[in-house]
């Protein structure tokens, strides 16, 4: 089953376009990103559908989409909620927000999503803002200085469907639009 | 997105101007020409340059009009006279390395910026782009006329999803105010931007891994030579600079290459960023000249320890670069000094440690970072950093046994220089500075079976408890 629809397939020339001729593989990370937008995970028809565009094999593109942790080859929430514990957050609690947003969701430690489908929970490593660590992201744009409080109202939040306010900038509606986004549609 | 929605006003965020104690040792705004504290934060506080409007207002994309009256050679001995250095780590000589990139080959020449910035403790490249986004394309354009190219590539981290987008929007704004396309500035000269968002790899960063995964490819290093500047992108000559790194450039352009050498120390010319991350009152980015000393920094600038603790420990370039201590307070910050004092300036990102922080348990978070990010290509780094965190693991949990420490010593001697790149260093600085410098605190945690800090363990009492047995048992324990 094809993952990509004829307007996404017509996007997804444009992405490669972007590259000089006969170098289009170079176009593979944000086409994995665009099918990861359609599925919420990059799946195997994904895969094949990218391996189709690029005229290589699956084999080739799962080795690079396993890769990368921004790529998720196994099923992931409505949301991801990247937790930051390396160093200069973990220095200012960031184990406790960590805790917090497994206990707050109920996705198990190491596991894909919760129960109810809603969130996936990863311990990340440093999201560059350590001057407002603990750092969390919800489908990758920042929350500064986040305690397990207020770690648990985030959650809450977008439980009602609430998209909650970024440190900086815009946020996503879900973790699929930040997968569109990241392909270098829809800003 | 017509306006720059940062929530966080200028102007609210504490000890952002240099204070007039700062220390200059051979600072030339003293007397005349423009002023050297603060050069590429300077307008950080002026919400108007974050468009291409604002930022002309303010004089900007005026040094690419002189670049572009200017030949490729003086260009880059403009550069070169500056005497800047890369600031993402390395800090190799920037117009040295522009000169390296042939421009008579046949074959397409490219400029790649990497933006890739994931250097634990780091984030002075993600403020640059956030806030002047059109300083960093300014830059970008000058060294990629400088060295006859006509493509730039932006490699950018993925994690970064706000900064990027800031970023594709002044690119269209700047297509569409005549700075790039095919006609630069109405120069004849064609410069096109493409913007190439990475995926999660710390290893990217790495400048020729960053060409593999712009490739399309695993982030995975390549062996040098050949260097990217001869047989880079492609397989074409590729000139790779940092972020803050082009953001120099302009400032270089406009005021000479003489203005900018007598700024801070005759060897590491410039300012600095310096992002302050850990236990101090007031973190963040701070741009000084290149040899202030730590001390000036963090009492002038970051606030002070927090809560009036003391300093234990601080990294000068990141996690990757060997911890120093309280007693190197007095030491200045620029490549020399901190080479003579035992570590790296590397990204110039100081993480601070009071005496409340475990120093075993600091670097075991290291080391797993450095696992999780290994490419896997090398096998002393691979293996390494795994066991590397699986014997610091088990110091921390208690369960440390007398020859962990010669055998954490022998591990790191095997892993140093013995990669293709240099993450795997990286990951020994960590544990060797710390064996080095708090080797009491690792000896204290097997003596007594437990984590001094957190009283974690089974304690001597407990002499024949087992560790929980699996490969994750104990960083299960840990969290």
């Amino acid at each position: 089953m094809a993952v990509l629809g004829a307007e996404d397939r017509a996007r997804a020339s444009e992405i490669m376009a972007r590259y000089p001729k006969g170098r289009e593989r170079a176009a593979i990370i944000p086409l994995l990103y665009l099918v990861q937008s359609v599925e919420g995970h990059v799946t195997r028809d994904g895969l094949r559908d990218v391996a189709e565009l690029l005229g290589t094999t699956t084999a080739e593109v799962e080795a690079v989409a396993s890769f990368y942790t921004m790529f998720r080859l196994r099923p992931t929430g409505t949301h991801l909620l990247n937790v930051c514990t390396n160093l200069s957050c973990a220095l200012v609690g960031a184990r406790d927000v960590f805790e917090a947003a497994n206990d707050a969701t109920g996705a198990p430690h190491g596991g894909d999503v919760s129960d109810d489908g809603m969130f996936t929970v990863h311990e990340e490593e440093c999201l560059g803002a350590c001057d407002a660590a603990p750092v969390v992201q919800v489908d990758f744009v920042n929350h500064d200085k986040v305690s397990p409080e207020r770690m648990r109202e985030i959650i809450e939040r977008l439980r009602n469907g609430e998209v909650p306010e970024p440190a900086r900038g815009i946020a996503p509606t879900d973790f699929k639009h930040a997968s569109r986004i990241l392909a270098g549609l829809e800003e | 997105m017509g306006e720059n929605p940062r929530n966080d006003r200028p102007g609210g965020r504490g000890g952002l101007q240099a204070s007039p104690g700062a220390e200059q040792r051979r600072d030339a705004s003293a007397s005349d020409g423009p002023p050297s504290k603060k050069i590429i934060t300077a307008n950080w506080g002026n919400d108007e340059v974050f468009s291409l409007d604002g930022y002309r207002a303010d004089g900007g994309y005026e040094a690419l009009r002189t670049a572009l009256d200017m030949t490729s050679a003086d260009l880059i001995d403009v550069v070169k006279a500056s005497g800047l250095r890369g600031r993402g780590g390395a800090g190799f000589p920037t117009g040295v390395k522009w000169s390296f990139v042939p421009q008579d080959t046949g074959k397409p020449t490219y400029a790649v910026a990497n933006f890739d910035e994931s250097e634990p403790g780091t984030f002075s490249n993600r403020e640059l782009i956030e806030r002047e986004p059109h300083q960093f394309l300014e830059g970008l354009a000058i060294a990629t006329y400088a060295i006859g190219s006509h493509d730039a590539y932006v490699y950018c981290r993925g994690e970064f999803l706000w900064p990027d987008m800031v970023l594709r929007q002044a690119i269209a704004e700047a297509y569409e105010g005549g700075i790039f396309g095919e006609s630069v500035l109405g120069s004849g000269y064609e410069i096109n931007v493409i913007q190439h968002r990475g995926a999660g790899a710390y290893i990217c960063g790495e400048e020729t891994a960053l060409l593999s995964s712009l490739e399309g490819y695993r982030g995975q290093p390549r062996l040098r030579p050949p260097f990217p500047a001869v047989e880079g992108l492609f397989g074409c000559p590729t000139l790779i600079n940092n972020v803050e790194t082009l953001c120099n450039v302009p400032h270089i352009v406009r005021n000479g290459g003489e203005w900018f050498a007598k700024i801070g120390p005759e060897k590491s010319p410039g300012t600095k960023i310096f992002s302050v991350s850990g236990k101090v009152e007031r973190p963040g980015n701070y741009e000084l000249p290149m040899g202030t000393a730590l001390r000036t920094l963090l009492e002038e600038h970051a606030g002070g320890m927090r809560d009036g603790k003391r300093l234990k420990a601080w990294t000068p370039g990141g996690s990757s670069t060997p911890m120093l201590t309280e007693e190197h307070l007095d030491v200045h910050l620029d490549f020399e000094s901190i080479a003579a004092a035992g570590s790296l300036l590397g990204t110039g990102a100081i993480i601070v440690m009071d005496e409340s922080d475990c120093i075993v348990e600091a670097t075991r978070r290291l080391i797993a970072f450095y696992a999780h990010e290994s490419c896997g290509k090398c096998t002393p780094c691979r293996e390494g950093t795994w066991w590397g965190a699986r014997v610091l693991e088990r110091i921390e949990a208690g369960y440390g046994r007398q020859e962990d420490l010669p055998l954490l010593e022998d591990l790191g001697q095997n892993m140093l220089f013995r990669a293709f790149c240099a993450l795997a260093d990286g990951a020994v600085s960590p544990i060797q500075s710390s064996l080095k410098h708090f080797r009491d605190e690792y000896e204290a945690h097997i003596a007594e079976r437990r984590c001094p800090f957190t009283g974690r363990g089974p304690g001597v009492a407990n002499e024949t408890a087992e560790a929980p047995a699996g490969d994750r048992g104990l960083s299960e324990v840990l969290g």
